[in-house]
């Protein structure tokens, strides 16, 4: 880890008694692309596709194509909103730029009966699960059809088949939400673990402390993931952070934490699984901090923030999908033109769904009252009958 | 049917539930091994174990957030928030994550639970053991406020309230946590939610008004009636979503209107009391709907009398209603 340079220090984590707060180099939690090779963090797959042997975690190759092929389609999936975002087809996108093996790994590495808790980039997760491709672009133009109803922004989905819990939108409150439920199961003697996903951002917010807080005290059966992707919108780990490292903050509530090469998916894979483990034991809850990069830029709204071009260079010689190819290629024969073939899939698939989608019609004046309570009170049956009554907006 | 307390009967309803309904769940800070610094789930960590009566961590936020999770699970928690004063920390999550579960999910995840917390003054409790916040969460769509004012509405809106399907914020006024008493049915019973009941019947006057604050209205009406004034006192008992229907029907009646609450008068919710009535019996109105309620400030400890809208207070402006 890089540590922040003050020429009147002297030396690293050295404090003495002359020593004023100014003076000391204090530990940062500032990234580079170099902060996956420390000691600590688990890697298994090497940038040509060679395996570690003492940490693989021996997926069987059927299965590491499948993730393949799901994070490929993730990242054409990605590519394609922001295009349909810039022709105005679409009103938002949070993409995974670049994080595709830090999200479709630990998903993966959940049991069948594990719920998913998402922040609110991790739609590989729900994919994986099975959340159908037209559900989403449903949601994304809020349509009639929209399971969400069209009350929600684009990138607020849920997937109850798939035990994916619904989007919010404040940073953080899924992970206090996801601690009680894993701990309800616990109560219930009920053999399930939560995977809550949040970035470093949102190890900021109270709810961070709250759920994992709760967690240590209970022994919840939580897999907290921490997508270090090295920024919160504009800011840097190292503003957002006095502490070195993300997975350190565990030790304050009793988790255990490890740092992994969040690009790194089979990496991941063996961390989120030995986490599962660990909770399944009745063990309760760890911290784990992917360490990975955000390549894109923080949602479709926001111009690219000239800061996060930083490093992008580097970062992207440890890309997750190239390497997990490089491994492919040593077992099968693998060409670009197998990529194109998934590529082209997606883009059908989602042209389908749009097709329908935007031909479906609004929802109904009527939903917008619904679901406020689970009968709307006489108040809401006013309001709506009032709203009825007068013109109708044009269409936005 | 035995007498009970306010604080019996609360403890009475989460018993029987308890016992009814395995998933119920109750969680918050001193609420197991002690009972509740106002006692009033004493007893139940014994019956129960602190598998189902949880003493947590102190984090308003964790309480409800977490709460949220177990409803999400299929558990029906009843989390309980020490002071309604110090509900703050949980804004966040009932405003944001609560009040919004059904309706962002289409209907798909509600998340159902009920939050119990002491509110109001009279027991010298200075700024932050005595307000009413009831206005900051009805302005939230989709939260039910409720607030009885005596033990046997006490026991039955509460267990209206867990087997409500909507979240619920169930406000105890902790004033009267002792003082009120009366008979309440042993048995499983609810009173429903958004009904109103008429404390006392009158002509000339209504009074709406609920919580610790019924009583002094009561006072009030019984002084007046020395004066030839004869007042209704209609008990709101469920504060969102309100019963419009009987609060229109005795405006009807007398024609003049008088909202009595101990939270401070702006944005009140005698302020939105008085615009309905506005709206729905203007043409019946024969004085200006009045409200008397705490002030815009903090709520005082030593002149805490001066502050509550206590009897002394309310018939002056009763009167004055009455004969405009």
């Amino acid at each position: 880890m890089s540590i922040a340079t003050d020429p009147n220090a002297p030396g690293p984590h050295a404090i003495t008694a002359s020593t004023t707060a100014s003076e000391r180099t204090a530990p940062s939690a500032a990234r580079n692309s170099h902060d996956t090779e420390a000691a600590d963090v688990v890697k298994v797959l090497r940038t040509d596709g060679r395996l570690d042997r003492t940490t693989d975690p021996r997926i069987p190759h059927s299965d590491v194509l499948r993730l393949y092929k799901a994070m490929l389609r993730v990242r054409s999936l990605d590519e394609r909103m922001t295009t349909l975002q810039r022709q105005g087809r679409i009103g938002f996108h949070l993409g995974s730029l670049g994080e595709e093996a830090a999200i479709l790994g630990s998903a993966y590495a959940m049991r069948d009966q594990d719920w998913i808790f998402p922040g609110y980039r991790e739609l590989g997760a729900a994919l994986l699960r099975g959340m159908p491709i037209q559900r989403y672009v449903d949601n994304m133009l809020g349509n009639a059809n929209d399971p969400a109803r069209g009350r929600r922004r684009p990138d607020s989905y849920g997937w109850k088949a798939g035990r994916v819990n619904p989007i919010s939108a404040a940073s953080g409150a899924q992970i206090t939400q996801a601690v009680g439920f894993a701990w309800a199961a616990r109560m219930k003697r009920d053999d399930l673990a939560v995977l809550a996903y949040f970035g470093d951002g949102a190890t900021s917010s109270n709810e961070f402390h709250n759920g994992l807080n709760f967690a240590g005290v209970f022994k919840a059966p939580v897999v907290f993931l921490c997508r270090n992707n090295g920024w919160a919108t504009s800011t840097p780990t190292e503003r957002q952070t006095g502490s070195a490292t993300f997975a350190e903050k565990g030790i304050a509530y009793g988790i255990p934490s490890v740092r992994v090469d969040g690009n790194d998916l089979l990496a991941v894979i063996k961390v989120t699984q030995d986490a599962v483990e660990r909770a399944a034991r009745g063990e309760g809850a760890t911290l784990i901090e992917a360490m990975t990069y955000r390549m894109g830029a923080p949602n479709s709204d926001d111009p690219r923030a000239p800061l996060a071009e930083e490093g992008l260079d580097a970062w992207r010689a440890l890309d997750p999908i190239k390497r997990v190819r490089r491994h492919i290629e040593r077992i099968q024969p693998w060409t670009d033109a197998h990529d194109k073939a998934i590529e082209v899939e997606l883009a059908a698939d989602l042209a389908a769904a749009f097709d329908l989608a935007e031909n479906t019609p609004e929802p109904s004046l009527d939903s917008m009252f619904e679901d406020v309570f689970a009968t709307p009170p006489w108040h809401l049956v006013e309001q709506r009958e009032a709203l009825k009554s007068v013109p109708r907006a044009g269409k936005h | 049917m035995p007498q009970m307390n306010m604080v019996q009967a609360i403890n009475d309803a989460l018993r029987l539930e308890m016992r009814r309904d395995s998933r119920v769940v109750i969680l918050g800070e001193d609420v197991g091994k002690v009972g509740g610094v106002f006692r009033v789930t004493q007893g139940l960590f014994d019956e129960f174990g602190d598998d189902r009566v949880i003493d947590t961590p102190l984090s308003e936020g964790g309480i409800i957030g977490a709460a949220i999770g177990m409803a999400l699970y299929g558990l029906v928690p009843i989390p309980e928030i020490q002071f309604s004063d110090f509900i703050f920390p949980a804004y966040d999550q009932i405003v944001s994550e609560l009040a919004k579960y059904r309706y962002r999910s289409g209907g798909e995840y509600p998340a159902k639970i009920v939050i119990r917390t002491p509110v109001g003054g009279g027991i010298r409790g200075g700024h932050y053991h005595s307000q009413s916040p009831e206005s900051l969460f009805i302005h939230v769509a989709g939260l039910k406020v409720v607030c009885p004012s005596n033990p046997s509405d006490a026991k039955g809106l509460l267990l209206a309230s867990i087997r409500d399907p909507d979240p619920v914020l169930f406000f105890e006024p902790k004033r009267i946590y002792r003082a009120a008493k009366g008979e309440v049915d042993e048995g499983d019973y609810t009173v429903p939610i958004g009904k109103a009941a008429i404390a006392r019947e009158g002509r000339d006057v209504t009074i709406v008004a609920w919580g610790a604050m019924l009583y002094e209205c009561l006072e009030a009406a019984n002084q007046a009636a020395a004066q030839g004034v004869d007042a209704e006192v209609l008990d709101l008992r469920t504060l969102w979503p309100l019963d419009i229907d009987a609060i229109v029907a005795s405006v009807k009646k007398t024609g003049r209107v008088v909202v009595v609450h101990e939270a401070p008068k702006t944005c009140g919710l005698g302020g939105e009391i008085v615009a309905l009535i506005n709206e729905k019996a203007f043409l019946h109105l024969e004085a200006p709907p009045a409200r008397v309620t705490g002030f815009d400030t903090p709520f005082p400890y030593t002149l805490e009398n001066e502050y509550l809208p206590l009897a002394h207070r309310i018939l002056p402006t009763l009167l004055e209603t009455a004969r405009y």
